[in-house]
């Protein structure tokens, strides 16, 4: 009898824990989810491109097609990584470190992109230097092409990922204040050596961050792309435009083999995220001593 | 290195930091900005600094435009409140830091920037931590080391902000010591702000008292602590004793008691009346002037410090004095009050 009540009262000594079987239930939920929604589909990827060998799987992806759609969606990446690499950082370089008017304002526009449809996102580059746009006529005049071509692509793509560095850096930089730079410039550094001896070193695995997640976002985007490319095929089709044409040409294998492309891209990535999570944390830890 | 700041004005949108300030920092001096929070201390400091630019008025050193001049131009060697050491470099890096940024044409080589980074991790007593991080030191090392990198240059003026600021209470002492000390070894003209009276008293060899973007009072420690020259100086410095009075004819009256005090010349109408805690003697009751019942007596050391409800006719105020132990005071005692050294200052509220 006391030794029931005994049991009891340990089972219940920590307060901040529930009874086993609400503890099995949500976990049981929880794995069960991922499972369904994430694990197995991608799995099926996986399975579907290596359904007729690995001979066919990797005859898909030497496809002139497929080879084109995996250079074009590499060169747009290299170029909307790198535009929003320099525009990232001057962004939350702005943000962070100086109080002006309308500061509000640029950090709300600088999320814009996050909260549009990037079909509407593709859509305004449309409407911009599209033949009946605002500037289709006078790049006519000039013969240049923009859209259903790469400067549209990346355009289109770099927008969409234009948040990505700023939003890794800004707290960032916010949190490290400007004490370490006044302590550079006081000691007789240029404004550059400053950046490049200070506050770059500060800020490298919070860029890397960005920029990881940036570039994984800039070689899946779909919808803007979708909008610009204009969908030829060999010249301004992505990887994901080439699975979406792929699918409804019922090359099943063909699609799957490029979109395995695209999973191990997003596999790589949450394992690289991982490890600079880490490193964001550890550098956190050592700042609050 | 001497500096001269002239009518020195600096406003954050509609808060006055600086109004007007004028003052002369002689060559080899220790000087403590002191005042409370939000008076200017630290902008008149970055100012000097080149962090921050006045609105108006002129900075100069040696008779030389500063303002002219950038922060990294004007071989100043600035101390942060949080130290702001570089966190991803070595304590030895931090300290080599100034010598490497330097310009080709005049940077040393780095035989001699070693050299120089050791003497200096030596001068501070810290050389066994040349290849730790600043997150691995405490926070007198960090100071320290923030100081080293501070004079690696070879500064004409040295700059502190809140320097034991964020320090515990014995090793700040510690280091107040061996800043004086260290001080007197290099001798470079010395500016440190603070908020800690008892720091610029002990330290400095000049106090500015600074109050809202003012300068109350310039002198030395002594000077300030015994003949202030505001009724704010009298209230910042040391602990006082602040009573309401009113003089009519030179006689002081508080609340219609009339004091047996002389009135300073001149002095009439709602004053205020400041005594030093240790300054109010105790006497015998009855014999006119304020007098008081004692309500709680602590002793420790050689004072006893006590409670004293005066008997001021308007309600109670309460009073701490501090009075000698050759007579014990008694709760619910009856004495009289007289203060020794007192200062006056017309209510300018």
């Amino acid at each position: 009898m006391s030794e029931a009540a005994f049991a009891i009262s340990r089972d219940r000594n920590d307060a901040r824990t529930e009874p086993r079987w609400v503890r099995a239930l949500l976990i049981g939920l929880c794995i069960l989810f991922l499972t369904v929604f994430i694990v197995l589909p991608l799995t099926i990827v996986f399975a579907e491109a290596f359904a007729r060998g690995g001979q066919v799987y990797l005859a898909a992806l030497v496809e002139p097609e497929a080879l084109s759609a995996i250079k074009l969606t590499l060169t747009v990446a290299a170029i909307s990584v790198g535009l929003n690499l320099v525009f990232g950082l001057i962004a939350a370089w702005a943000v962070a470190k100086f109080e002006f008017p309308g500061k509000t304002l640029l950090i709300t526009l600088i999320d814009l992109p996050f909260s549009v449809s990037p079909v509407v996102s593709g859509l305004v580059f449309v409407l911009l230097f599209g033949g009946q746009g605002f500037l289709g006529p006078w790049l006519q005049d000039h013969d240049i092409q923009i859209l259903f071509a790469l400067p549209g692509i990346a355009l289109a793509t770099t927008f969409v990922t234009f948040p990505f560095v700023s939003r890794a850096l800004i707290p960032l930089m916010q949190e490290q204040g400007t004490a370490e730079e006044e302590a550079a410039l006081s000691l007789g550094a240029s404004g550059l050596q400053t950046f490049f001896r200070v506050t770059l070193p500060n800020i490298k695995w919070g860029l890397l961050y960005g920029v990881l997640l940036c570039n994984a976002r800039a070689m899946g985007e779909f919808g803007a792309v979708s909008v610009v490319s204009g969908h030829i095929r060999g010249e301004t089709n992505t990887m994901p435009l080439l699975v979406e044409i792929l699918y409804n040409e019922y090359q099943f294998v063909a699609a799957f083999a490029v979109a395995s492309l695209l999973a191990l891209l997003a596999l790589i990535t949450l394992i690289a995220k991982t490890i600079l999570e880490g490193q964001l944390d550890e550098g956190r830890q050592t700042r609050e001593h | 290195m001497s500096i001269e700041l002239k009518n020195i004005v600096k406003r954050f949108g509609a808060f006055s930091a600086l109004n007007n300030v004028d003052l002369t920092i002689g060559d080899g001096e220790l000087l403590a900005l002191l005042g409370p929070s939000g008076s200017g201390k630290t902008t008149l400091l970055r100012i000097i600094a080149g962090l921050d630019w006045p609105d108006s008025g002129s900075v100069s050193f040696d008779g030389e435009n500063a303002l002219a001049r950038g922060a990294g131009e004007r071989q100043v060697g600035f101390v942060f409140q949080h130290y702001a050491l570089f966190r991803h470099m070595t304590v030895f890096e931090n300290v080599a830091f100034g010598l490497r940024v330097q310009p080709r044409a005049v940077r040393k080589d780095e035989a001699s920037i070693r050299a120089r980074v050791r003497e200096l991790l030596d001068l501070v007593q810290l050389d066994w931590l040349a290849d730790r991080y600043p997150s691995q030191l405490s926070g007198g090392q960090r100071q320290r080391i923030a100081l080293a990198r501070a004079l690696a240059t070879e500064p004409r003026i040295l700059l502190l902000d809140e320097p034991f600021g964020a320090l515990d209470a014995k090793v700040r002492k510690e280091l107040r010591r061996w800043l004086r000390s260290l001080h007197e070894e290099i001798h470079v003209t010395s500016v440190f702000v603070t908020h800690d009276q008892e720091e610029a008293l002990e330290v400095a060899n000049r106090v500015v008292v600074m109050d809202k973007g003012r300068i109350e009072q310039i002198g030395k420690p002594g000077d300030v602590y015994d003949s202030p020259a505001t009724a704010f100086v009298h209230g910042f410095i040391g602990e006082s004793i602040v009573l309401p009075v009113d003089i009519q004819d030179g006689v002081i009256r508080l609340g219609g008691t009339p004091l047996n005090i002389a009135a300073e010349c001149g002095a009439s109408g709602p004053s205020k009346l400041f005594v030093r805690r240790h300054d109010m003697q105790i006497s015998p009751p009855g014999w006119g002037g304020l007098e008081g019942t004692v309500r709680r007596v602590r002793s420790f050391g050689p004072i006893q410090r006590a409670d004293i409800a005066l008997s001021d006719g308007q309600g109670e105020t309460i009073i701490e004095i501090d009075a000698p132990r050759d007579r014990e005071l008694r709760d619910g005692e009856v004495v009289g009050l007289q203060p020794r050294r007192y200062r006056i200052f017309a209510d300018r509220a």
